[in-house]
């Protein structure tokens, strides 16, 4: 709540740009930077006019082209709402704009800083993560993150982080991030760990896991006959 | 690893200048010790429970009398023994018990009243929660993947996904594996196997890459290939084959 005041005391200065502002927040980590000629872009804008009220004064106080006089005028409640619906219109746009050419290189920067964190996972040996929401329609969930290596979801590690919304980054983002960079997709870990007393294995435990790599056998198995490479990006370690 | 010793004798020498405290709860309310137990005085008097303790541990008499509160040391002669001698054997004793305790601690765990205490820290969610959103938040055991000395930082495993994980919190990820053991959580599973038949009755749910609502074709580059690793068995064609896994793996892969 205290992050609120600061951004608005300092936009209003316009010492620094509301987006750069919006970005150097403790949370705001897993968001990129959109051009503002993105933002400006009605084409890129359709549908979410309902998302906010007073869109286009929401728009024009992101990129920083609202009046200062207006601003002045605004009482600290009408400034506090415009600075959560910046963020939240902020947001949304994200959704579209990470998946463009453009937004797709930003996040590439990003998940090679590992800026969305690392898979727990102890066999994955602490592969980045990528950022990824289970609706594209903002209010029903926050956001997850995907692991390439185990190709599951993890809760982020940290509150500033659980409550953002995954509607800000949308269903489609890993699936078209790996899409466009083949070559991060890593090989796969095959290992896995059975519960053991003194050694021995616990036998139901182990039979699942035996099962489950005759799954892992026959998917390869039928995959090679569909002339997949699993010595490459995709395959198995 | 010196560095973590001169953290924790920081620790100790401002909790040596206040008032006499037990070493066992204190050792175990430090900042970061959260996944230790409290192991009651008794079982480590006991010789049979400490058997062969000794070779592992140096100064293993000052360290076990330093543990149960049983060394003299008043902090006047901590400070100013002469040349500064007692300071420094003195900080070798708190290395040696922080060693000798936590390897007491991998064996009282597997007691019946190390387990209950495991249990109590487990229903708290002292270990943690699993970091799978499909879990659903079930809490986490603490796991060695060694039971040697200085070999393996300490594990998180989950009962629901059945994966190991590392601790949310860098405070937790280098504390020594061996202290817990490897055979925690099989133990854990099997005193209580209520555990298990929970987890069991749990829906099993898995995600899948998805594109405007479409899945990624299985033959590309980013096409599913870890969905065994979540998966287990639901039609009759599949326990079938689970019933064949018993003993080893089926050699004919179909
Ligand atoms: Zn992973
Ligand atoms: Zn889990």
């Amino acid at each position: 709540m205290e992050d609120n005041m600061d951004g608005m005391t300092d936009s209003s200065d316009y010492v620094e740009m509301w987006i750069d502002l919006f970005l150097g927040r403790k949370g705001s980590e897993y968001f990129c930077d959109i051009d503002p000629d993105y933002i400006t872009d009605r084409f890129n804008l359709i549908n979410l006019q309902k998302t906010v009220p007073k869109f286009t004064q929401v728009i024009q106080y992101i990129v920083d082209e609202l009046d200062e006089t207006v601003l002045e005028s605004m009482s600290h409640s009408r400034l506090e709402q415009l600075e959560n619906d910046a963020r939240k219109l902020y947001g949304l746009i994200h959704a579209r704009y990470i998946i463009t050419i453009k937004g797709l290189q930003k996040m590439l920067q990003k998940y090679r800083d590992a800026d969305f964190g690392r898979c727990p996972r102890v066999f994955c040996n602490s592969q980045p993560l990528l950022p990824v929401g289970l609706h594209d329609v903002p209010g029903i969930d926050s956001v997850r993150l995907y692991c390439p290596a185990c190709e599951d979801l993890y809760n982020p590690k940290s509150s500033r982080h659980s409550t953002i919304d995954g509607a800000y980054f949308g269903t489609s983002f890993p699936g078209m991030f790996l899409q466009a960079f083949p070559e991060i997709v890593p090989r796969h870990p095959t290992k896995t760990y059975v519960p053991k007393i003194f050694g021995f294995e616990l036998h139901k435990q182990a039979q699942l896991a035996r099962w489950q790599e005759l799954q892992r056998l026959k998917l390869q198995k039928s995959l090679e006959a569909k002339n997949v490479d699993f010595s490459k990006n995709g395959g198995y370690k | 690893m010196s560095e973590y010793i001169a953290d924790r004798n920081d620790d100790d020498s401002s909790e040596d200048s206040g008032s006499y405290e037990e070493w066992i709860p204190s050792f175990c309310a430090r900042f970061g010790h959260e996944y230790y137990c409290q192991i009651p005085s008794e079982f480590l008097e006991d010789d049979f429970n400490m058997t062969a303790l000794a070779l592992e541990v140096p100064l293993y008499r000052q360290a076990l009398d330093l543990i149960l509160d049983l060394e003299a040391v008043s902090d006047d002669e901590a400070e100013h023994g002469e040349n500064g001698q007692p300071e420094v054997s003195r900080s070798l004793v708190e290395h040696a018990a922080e060693q000798l305790y936590g390897l007491a601690h991998a064996r009282y765990v597997l007691t019946r009243p190390g387990l209950q205490a495991l249990a109590e820290k487990f229903d708290r969610r002292a270990f943690g929660t699993c970091p799978r959103y499909h879990c659903g938040g079930m809490q986490l055991l603490p796991c060695g993947l060694s039971d040697t000395l200085g070999r393996q930082p300490v594990r998180l495993y989950c009962a629901c996904c059945g994966d190991l994980y590392v601790p949310a919190q860098a405070r937790h990820a280098q504390l020594d594996g061996c202290f817990w053991g490897t055979s925690l959580p099989g133990v854990f599973l099997q005193h209580f196997p209520e555990l298990g038949e929970y987890v069991g009755k749990r829906p099993v749910q898995s995600y899948s890459l998805r594109v405007f609502g479409f899945g990624v074709n299985e033959r590309a580059v980013s096409g599913a290939r870890m969905a065994w690793l979540r998966q287990r068995p639901s039609t009759e064609e599949e326990w079938e084959e689970y019933a064949k896994c018993e003993y080893e793996m089926p050699t004919e892969v179909s």
